[in-house]
């Protein structure tokens, strides 16, 4: 119990210092939740925040993506980020909101297949960078050739989570056309997993894009196109009642601007007609025309179990984008050219809790790694490679849960396979579950390492198809030459039995040799001949053991 | 030894024509194992049976095998050629060599030459001593026989110590004077010795044989002849345990093994003398017992199994009573009751009493 004369604080007092904390704040406090915990982290975030708008806007407009990456390094963990890309530029009003404003995007609102989902991501690079370097974050945009470039130097005002300018400028050149940024970050630059990977990895998963890499080093990369073509932009999509939360359910009442629950129902949701609103009404017990603004907290319940009840048709799968069998595949040939080996397999679309997702797998094997090594494995989600947590991810856990010894490779127990090889596994949905903000690994959903693990099965079988045959190719190879080495002596020997020519018996055994098909004849007649050494060992345990003993009493 | 050129050429022109058609050029070699083994009643004697199985040079498995077969029949040819002789030694350092570039020899070791001696001897119907290859001597003989051999005479009785070779042909030996009444085979060398010093033979008015263990197919042949010839009851003298009974089957019927060539070396009216189980208990030898292994036991099950064993209820009480009481005995222990037990003693009175197993 409690001595109430001990109580130093009032809850008066208490609600003096409780006030509201901005979004700003809190991310200033926490950063490694976007992802920023280490300096070669926050390098890699900035790159890749700045790469994936890009990549965005880029795609939305219908431009084929040019992309230039920057770093240059300016102090001894000062790095200076310059990211430019050919896209549509962004309208001189929206500018500092997209980069002073956490949480401002046009992206968290809709349910579309993009890389950015919260609208967290560039503006996070910019409180990191003037946290980190206390520099402001410059932007030029152009949005035509025949307008002015519009350029601006901001911070994010954390109290408010509002953008501070502190330069605003109309420039009449500097940029063809599209998005520049320059970030200023307190960082570290390694050469594996971290930017070098992830645009190597941007490249495979964006077939389409072009992406010029300028490493603080000095060396230039070129990951050039491997098709000209976009892929087909991916449609909007309404929820879909199964993947529905209370919250979100109670928010879409109050703003709906339908009169009934019945049209409420069919406007706001994919896969509902009239006949399946009724359906959920009548199951929920609730007046398909009621307003939808008058449901109280148990409506809502009752509506929300009823539309998790009711059998409603699955989402449409238009809003899907998939990179695109023949497309991953070009790449892949393009990014490892030396690989001996490449398969893709495209699963046909699946759905986790109302949200439409697709897998896409692809196996490169051979000269890409060590063979006494764990395969690498290319997560990506949406086509942006995931590069940390790769042990929290449903992309390792379904490649793991894999029985790979079937498919010709080892693996040592609860494992990725050894070999010489690279997986890689793309997953695109209009809502990719990751297991944390800075976006770094697949959530485990059931449904999704199940769907990942069938595809990474076929394309496993694909590649065992290809290592027996490879195998079978040594084999033949083997038997030849065993063939052509007794040759000689069996001539001879023949030769000294019938009187015919040594060499004439050699030509034509080796005329034998030489022709495939009947070698691939005798090959096959071997699994049926039982061979003499098998004959004089009977197969029967009992048989072989009395022979066997019978050795014992072995004569000249 | 025209007729077994012809055979090996014939082997040869076989195969040549398979080459011709474009065929996988292959040999085919009855098989010689158990399976295949069959026990001819009338004759008492084990044949091969009609099982072949085909040696392909297209086949990984057989290849070798295949080339070394050939190999073998050819040098064979040679031999014959050129009238000489070589033993299968000889023929094994003669035919390995290395093939150029790689480390592979043609024969390893000369277990893998000596079975395709055997191979083409059933393949084609010919004993090896046509093909004029030879083994070591192993057995011995002593007895009241003159024989000529290579224009040679020999006394079987005035060879002091020791006793004559048996070479590995002995088609060819003409027997000038046979004073005997029986033949004695001994499974030990000692044991010949034991009963040569004893001069058991010129007692006992017989010929004396020592086999050194498993007898060679020339000590078989001689056997054979010994009994065909000249009708002499052959007894045969082994340790009493399950590879002494099976030396015995080897002389009286054949062995799986051989079994082609059965009906030209096998005796099967040859019986056994001893040791038995019984005379263990007989002759006061309890003492000088060995405890039998377990590989005995089951040597001695597999014996029961044999038909040429278990259609005689004496050698079946006999086996089963070496499983029950778990002993075996060396003719050796016959020494326990005195040295010259065996030839004075215990050989006599067997004989005597015409205690045999047939």
């Amino acid at each position: 119990m409690t001595d109430v004369k001990t109580i130093k604080k009032t809850a008066e007092e208490f609600a003096k210092e409780q006030k509201e904390i901005s979004i700003s704040e809190f991310f200033e406090k926490n950063k490694h939740l976007l992802g920023f915990d280490n300096p070669t982290k926050a390098l890699l975030m900035t790159v890749k925040e700045a790469v994936d708008n890009g990549l965005d806007a880029c795609e939305e407009a219908g431009v084929l993506p040019d992309v230039n990456v920057k770093i240059k390094q300016t102090g001894e963990d000062r790095f200076r980020v310059i990211v430019q890309d050919n896209g549509p530029g962004i309208v001189k009003e929206q500018i500092p909101k997209i980069f002073g404003k956490l949480l401002y995007g046009s992206k968290f609102h809709r349910l579309r297949q993009s890389r950015g989902q919260q609208g967290i991501g560039i503006s996070a690079v910019v409180l990191y960078s003037q946290l980190t370097t206390g520099l402001p974050t410059k932007v030029w945009s152009r949005t035509d050739e025949k307008k002015k470039v519009h350029y601006y130097e901001l911070f994010i005002n954390t109290t408010k989570n509002e953008p501070e300018i502190v330069k605003e400028q109309t420039m009449d050149d500097g940029l063809e056309r599209g998005v520049k940024v320059e970030i200023d970050v307190v960082g570290r630059y390694r050469k594996t997993q971290s930017v070098d990977d992830y645009l190597k990895q941007t490249s495979v998963a964006n077939p389409f894009a072009r992406i010029t890499y300028n490493a603080p080093d000095g060396t230039k990369i070129i990951f050039p196109r491997s098709f000209d073509k976009l892929p087909k932009p991916p449609k909007e999509m309404k929820m879909h009642p199964y993947g529905v939360e209370f919250g979100i359910l109670q928010r879409v009442l109050g703003k709906t601007n339908s009169k009934t629950l019945q049209s409420f129902l069919v406007n706001e949701f994919s896969s509902v007609g009239a006949q399946t609103a009724k359906e959920i009404c009548k199951v929920a017990k609730l007046d398909p025309n009621a307003k939808p603004t008058s449901l109280d907290r148990a409506g809502i319940e009752k509506l929300l179990n009823a539309m998790q009840k009711v059998k409603i048709q699955r989402p449409p799968l238009d809003c899907l984008s998939p990179i695109g069998k023949e497309e991953l595949e070009k790449s892949l040939k393009k990014e490892y050219p030396q690989a001996e080996f490449i398969t893709v397999v495209e699963r046909e679309p699946e759905v986790y809790r109302g949200m439409p997702f697709q897998i896409e797998v692809g196996v490169v094997y051979g000269n890409v790694g060590s063979n006494e090594e764990p395969i690498d494995v290319l997560r990506i989600a949406n086509r942006v490679p995931l590069l940390y947590q790769a042990g929290a991810c449903s992309t390792i856990e379904s490649a793991k849960d894999v029985d790979w010894k079937r498919y010709g490779l080892q693996q040592p127990k609860n494992s990725l396979p050894i070999g010489s090889a690279i997986l890689v596994i793309h997953m695109s949905s209009v809502w990719v579950p990751f297991v944390s903000e800075s976006k770094e690994a697949i959530a485990p959903y059931p449904e999704i390492v199940k769907e990942m693990k069938l595809a990474v099965q076929d394309a496993a079988r694909e590649l065992s198809r290809y290592l027996s045959g490879k195998r079978r190719a040594g084999e033949q190879k083997r038997r030849i030459q065993i063939f052509e080495r007794y040759a000689k002596e069996v001539a001879a020997s023949l030769s000294v039995l019938t009187g015919e020519e040594e060499n004439i018996i050699e030509k034509k055994l080796l005329s034998i040799i030489e022709n495939r098909n009947k070698m691939k004849n005798f090959e096959e007649q071997e699994t049926v001949t039982i061979p003499v050494a098998e004959a004089n060992s009977k197969t029967n345990p009992k048989e072989r053991r009395k022979e066997k003993s019978l050795e014992e009493f072995r004569e000249e | 030894m025209k007729e077994v050129r012809k055979k090996l050429e014939n082997l040869g022109k076989e195969v040549l024509q398979d080459i011709e058609k474009g065929e996988n050029p292959n040999i085919e070699i009855p098989i010689r194992a158990l399976s295949n083994v069959v026990f001819d009643k009338k004759t008492g004697q084990l044949k091969l049976g009609s099982k072949t199985a085909k040696r392909f040079y297209f086949n990984v498995a057989h290849s070798k095998k295949f080339m070394q077969t050939l190999m073998v029949g050819a040098f064979c040819k040679q031999l014959i050629n050129e009238n000489i002789h070589a033993s299968i030694r000889d023929m094994y350092y003669n035919l390995k060599r290395t093939f150029p570039d790689s480390n592979e020899n043609t024969i390893d070791e000369q277990s893998e030459s000596d079975p395709l001696i055997v191979d083409i001897e059933v393949a084609i119907d010919v004993l090896r001593e046509q093909l004029h290859l030879t083994t070591d001597r192993k057995g011995i003989v002593s007895g009241n026989v003159i024989i000529e051999d290579r224009g040679d005479r020999i006394d079987w009785s005035k060879l002091g110590s020791g006793g004559w070779s048996i070479p590995s042909t002995v088609d060819e030996i003409d027997f000038k004077k046979v004073d005997a009444d029986f033949v004695l085979c001994v499974e030990k060398n000692a044991g010949f010795e034991r009963l040569h010093e004893d001069k058991f033979w010129q007692k006992q008015k017989c010929v004396l044989i020592g086999t050194g263990g498993q007898p060679t197919r020339g000590t078989r042949l001689l056997i054979q002849r010994l009994n065909n010839e000249f009708k002499l009851p052959v007894y045969v003298f082994c340790d009493s345990d399950s590879f002494g009974f099976y030396i015995y089957s080897v002389i009286k019927s054949g062995s799986i093994s051989l079994a082609h060539v059965s009906d030209r070396i096998a005796t099967p009216e040859a019986k056994y003398i001893g040791l038995t189980i019984s005379d263990i208990f007989a002759y006061d030898l309890k003492k000088a017992t060995i405890k039998a292994r377990e590989v005995d036991i089951k040597r001695a099950k597999e014996l029961l199994e044999y038909e040429w064993f278990s259609r005689n209820p004496k050698w079946k009480k006999e086996i089963q009573l070496m499983i029950d009481k778990g002993v075996k005995a060396e003719i050796e222990a016959l020494s326990h009751r005195g040295l010259k037990f065996m030839s004075e003693v215990y050989l006599p009175d067997k004989l005597k009493k015409g205690d045999f197993l047939d």
